[in-house]
This record gives structure tokens, C-alpha cells and sequence, in this order.
């Protein structure tokens, strides 16, 4: 069965590289460009692994980890969080809100891609 | 003008120093000046003060300017140096140069070290001000970085356009099988995210390259209109006269007014001065002090002018005027924070943080739009005294849902220009200091932290 990851994430062109990185390796890839509706969109497009960026528009990234981690219905969710922060600080901050792990930008492609197979058990 | 005498050790040390330096015996510089060297001894180890008169035959005979043996330029200078020790003695820091712990500046030497060497004593002075302006900036530019939501986006920006550019490079580099219309979907990303991350690396450093600037400057706004009113003296010209001038131009193309919060807080100034100005006219002003002098409490039954106003006013006339001698101006807040300082020799304001809260400038403010006049002297500087004026009044008046804006605003003048003021029948000066750190009375019933001269002690 195909596995799926779902990108919450505003950059596009971001977007696009990861789609096409998980697409070539099998995974099943939706995105969705926006901050305050992102916890709907979650629940309603169940997804095997969710990358998540911190700086979106209405909602930060950070708003929605804790109200998924609230959920009991995604609090098992595996998310990699992206951030532009990778001050130490930053990553105990996602640590706490319940990031299964945080990735700083830019980001290497190989090691995203490891992250989510790691993450999803694959 | 009477001129004070001299004062404590300064004056002697420094005649002493001059004495060596010029190569003359004592015995010499005391036949010279028409005293006995025996006295002459005494004044040098300070244990005899100077009449004017001498003074002036010793500054004579040293071949030197008596400003050169007098003290109250030395008064901000002491107070410098005395926070200097304290701020190394706050930090903890490691005993240097081969010094043992618990051993630091000889604080009961400050004057001799002044008075012995002047140009050592004077660069520990800047070098002081040069690393806590610099300490000052290292803070903004922090607190920018951290909270500057500008910056913030200017990073992101740069970030973000980073991690496309990179993505993109390594699929289009590893990916050996890319189909023309990804390769070229790929190039485009690359091309726009390349110009994104160039520009935004532009504007980071034309940000960072102006914070830079700006902080570089003097280190507050309001020091850099204080520092840009001393450089004239207090006295604006153009403010002068019936005809209304442009205070906007006057603020624009100063060196010493870097900042954009420094020209508006001068525009402020300029606007207040202004209106102090046409109500107290220069020739009503110089009408009033010919007749009565520097006597606040008669000009202000002669004038019939608000005492805020007033203390304002003799504040911003020209140096050197009939009748008027330097003087120094401090205003405060309702909090008490100083929001303008006029300097004047001898009577030193804190650089940062509240003065004395002895200061009738402080005393006011529980009893507003009550004057108060005191003479005061410094503690460590007994024989130097000032008489003081002070009144506290509303900025703004409060209304029924705003609270009123208090202000309250303090004129120096050093004794015996001005009168002596009302309210110590005994003429005894009130005690008072600089500010706790560096203040040397230790049972002061107004202390607010340990000082550092009465840990020595």
C-alpha cells in the first residue's frame, strides 16, 4: 500500500522539490499552502507522515504541533517539523510542543527523505 | 564675579604636581606667592584650602591656567572614574595582572590618582564611556535581531529561498533520469529563487549596514539632543525674536542628532524652547537679571512667570550673560527617570538611571506645583554647594479617564551666585550625592543600593 505524506508548507517551489523527491521514492504527496486551516486539513487527509513548517501564513506552525498533539486522533501523528531557526533553543522548543523531529533550512534532500521513511517505519 | 575657593585635594595635589613638573622647590613657589613654606606644605597635602587670591598667584607662578588647579571640572571626571570601579567590581571579573582576588581600584586614591595624572585619568574615563556605549549597542543590535519583525522577514525570506535553491540544485545534479519538462520547470525555480536569495541578501545588509549606523552614534536619543544643545551652549538664536522660526530645518543635517528620535525629541525642545522664549523675551530676561541677578525667587516675583518656565528659560540663555552664571537643569518624569540634563561643573548627573533621590528634583514630585529651594552639597565635596530650584508640575492635566503627566524640573547654581534659599534657616547645606553606587554616606536614609566607597570603608 502507498504511503503518504502530507506538506503543509507556503513556499511553492519548496513544495514542488519535496514532491518530487517522495513522488520518485513512491510516496503519495499532497500539500496544502496555509496556516489557519491546517489542522482541518490534517484531519481530513489522513497522511502516513506530516511535514509541517513553522512560518505560515495565520497560524504558525508551532499553534498547530500543539493542537495535533492535543488531538488524540493525531497525537501519534509522525511530524517533521521545518524551521528556519536551528538555534538550540528552537529545537527544544519543538521538542516540548511534540515534533517527532525537526529539520533546519535549507535542507538536505537525502536526509529528508531518510527522515520520513525513518518516521513512517519504511 | 566672586570666585569660590579651592577645595579639598584636588587643588593641592594638582599645585604640588605643577610644582614638580615646573621644577621648582617649595620653598621657591612660596616665596614667589608671598606665603610661608610651611603653609605652602600644608595647602599641598591638603590641609589648608586656597583663598582666590592665592590661587591666582599660584597659577601665576606655575605658569598655568587656574581652571588647571581648580576642581569642578574634575567633579564629572571623579564620578566617572568611581562608576568605572564599580562596574568592574559588579561584573566579578577575574583578578587581572597579576592582582589577588578581592583587590581592585584604590577608591580612596581617586583624587590623588586625578590630581598626580590627568591623562591616564581622563582615558580611563573614555575608555570607560567608549566600552559602555559599545555594550549599549551590542544590546540593541541583540534585541533587534530577536524582535525586529522586519529583520525577521528578511531572514525568512533569505532562508526560505536558500532551501528551494539547494533542493532544487541537488535534484537537478543527482537526478540523472529528469524529464525535460521537470528539468525545466526546475531551472525556472532556480532562476526565480537565485534572484529572491540575492536580493533578500541585499536587503539584510543594507539593514544591517543602517542599524549599524545608527547605533554606532551616540547612544540614546536623548543623549544625542543633550550633546547637540552642549555644542551650543543651550542658546539657540533663531529661537529669539518675534519672528516665528522653521524648527523643523533646525533639526535636520546636525551631526550630533544621528537618529531620528533624537531630531524629533530636538523638535520637541525647539518647540517648547520657543514658547519660552516669546513669553520671557531675551530683553525682559536681561532687564530682570541686571536688577535682581540669578535669584530665582525675585525673578519670578519680577517676571510673574511660571517656575518651570523660568528655570527653562535661565537655562537656555547665552552663556556669559550680565548677571547670570552657568547654571544646570535636570527634568524627571512621574517616574523619575531624568528626560533632560543640562551639565554643570561640580554637580554631576548620573549617565544612566536615577540621581540622588535627596535631589529636590525627587522631593517635588510628592508636593507638585509647591516650589522648593534648598542648598545642597555633594557628599566627599562639603565646601562646594549649590542652591537649588525646584517645582513639579502637570505636563498634561488629567481627565476624568486619563492620569495627569507629572514633570518636575530642578535649576543648579552654584553658591554664592544666588541667593541663598529659603527653608534652612541655619544655612547648612543639605547632603546629597550623585547617585547610590558611587555615593560615600552610608547612613542615608534614602539608599537604594550598596555603594561601592562604603564597601571600602
Amino acid at each position: 500500500m502507498t504511503k503518504s505524506v502530507l506538506v503543509i508548507e507556503d513556499e511553492p517551489h519548496i513544495v514542488e522539490a519535496i514532491s518530487f523527491i517522495l513522488s520518485r521514492d513512491g510516496w503519495s504527496v499532497r500539500s496544502h499552502g496555509q496556516g489557519q486551516d491546517a489542522v482541518a486539513v490534517v484531519r481530513d487527509n489522513p497522511a502516513d507522515v506530516l511535514i509541517l513548517d513553522v512560518m505560515l501564513p495565520g497560524r504558525s506552525g508551532y499553534e498547530i504541533l500543539q493542537e495535533l498533539r492535543a488531538d488524540p486522533a493525531t497525537r501519534d501523528l509522525p511530524i517533521l517539523l521545518l524551521t528556519a531557526r536551528g538555534q538550540a533553543k528552537d529545537q527544544d522548543i519543538a521538542a516540548r510542543l511534540g515534533a517527532t523531529q525537526v529539520m533546519t533550512k535549507p535542507f538536505s534532500n537525502n536526509e529528508l527523505l531518510a527522515s520520513v521513511r525513518a518516521m513512517a517505519g519504511a | 564675579m566672586a570666585r569660590q575657593a579651592s577645595r579639598t585635594s584636588l587643588t593641592g595635589t594638582r599645585i604640588r604636581e605643577r610644582r614638580v613638573l615646573a621644577g621648582m622647590r617649595q620653598a621657591e613657589l612660596a616665596r614667589r606667592v608671598g606665603v610661608s613654606a610651611s603653609y605652602l606644605n600644608l595647602i599641598e597635602h591638603n590641609r589648608r584650602r586656597v583663598g582666590s587670591e592665592l590661587l591666582t598667584a599660584l597659577a601665576g607662578a606655575l605658569g598655568v591656567d587656574e581652571a588647571a588647579l581648580a576642581e569642578g571640572a574634575e567633579s564629572a571626571l571623579l564620578d566617572t572614574l568611581r562608576t568605572a570601579a564599580a562596574r568592574g567590581a559588579g561584573e566579578g571579573a577575574d583578578a587581572p595582572f597579576g592582582l589577588r582576588d578581592g583587590d581592585g581600584p584604590e577608591l580612596d586614591r581617586i583624587e590623588d590618582f586625578i590630581g598626580r595624572y590627568p591623562g591616564w585619568a581622563a582615558l580611563l574615563a573614555a575608555q570607560h564611556g567608549r566600552i559602555a556605549t559599545l555594550e549599549r549597542t551590542v544590546e540593541r543590535l541583540s534585541d533587534r535581531m530577536a524582535h525586529d519583525p522586519h529583520l525577521s522577514a528578511a531572514v525568512h525570506e533569505v532562508l526560505s529561498a536558500a532551501a528551494s535553491v539547494r533542493s532544487v540544485a541537488m535534484i537537478l545534479h543527482e537526478t540523472d533520469d529528469i524529464t525535460p519538462d521537470w528539468r525545466e520547470r526546475f531551472h525556472s525555480n532556480l532562476n526565480t529563487d537565485s534572484l529572491r536569495l540575492a536580493e533578500g541578501a541585499q536587503a539584510l545588509v543594507r539593514f544591517l549596514e543602517a542599524a549599524t549606523d545608527a547605533e554606532a552614534a551616540l547612544a540614546s536619543p536623548q543623549e544625542e539632543l543633550e550633546a547637540w544643545l552642549d555644542a551650543r551652549g543651550h542658546h539657540l538664536p533663531a529661537l529669539e525674536g518675534s519672528r516665528a522660526p522653521a524648527l523643523a530645518p533646525m533639526t535636520e543635517g546636525q551631526a550630533e542628532l544621528a537618529s531620528a528620535a533624537a531630531r524629533q525629541m530636538a523638535l520637541a525642545h525647539l518647540e517648547r524652547a520657543r514658547a519660552d522664549a516669546l513669553a520671557l523675551p531675551l530683553p525682559r530676561m536681561q532687564e530682570a537679571l541686571a536688577l535682581h541677578g540669578c535669584d530665582p525667587p525675585k525673578l519670578l516675583a519680577e517676571l510673574g512667570c511660571d517656575p518651570a518656565r523660568l528655570f527653562r528659560r535661565l537655562a537656555a540663555l547665552p552663556t556669559g550673560m550680565s548677571g547670570l552664571p552657568p547654571v544646570g537643569l535636570a527634568i524627571c518624569d512621574g517616574s523619575g527617570t531624568l528626560v533632560f540634563r543640562r551639565a554643570l561643573a561640580g554637580f554631576p548627573f548620573p549617565r544612566f538611571g536615577a540621581g540622588c533621590p535627596l535631589w529636590p528634583l525627587y522631593q517635588v514630585l510628592a508636593q507638585p506645583l509647591t516650589p522648593v529651594g534648598r542648598v545642597l552639597a555633594l557628599a566627599g565635596r562639603p565646601d562646594q554647594r549649590f542652591a537649588t530650584f525646584a517645582v513639579a508640575r502637570p505636563r498634561q492635566p488629567a481627565g476624568f479617564d486619563a492620569p495627569a503627566v507629572w514633570e518636575a524640573t530642578m535649576l543648579i547654581v552654584p553658591q554664592p551666585e544666588a541667593a541663598a534659599p529659603a527653608g534652612r534657616s541655619d544655612g547648612t547645606p543639605m547632603q546629597v550625592g550623585t547617585a547610590c553606587r558611587i555615593c560615600p554616606r552610608a547612613d542615608c536614609p534614602a539608599r537604594r543600593e550598596p555603594s561601592i566607597l562604603a564597601q571600602e570603608f
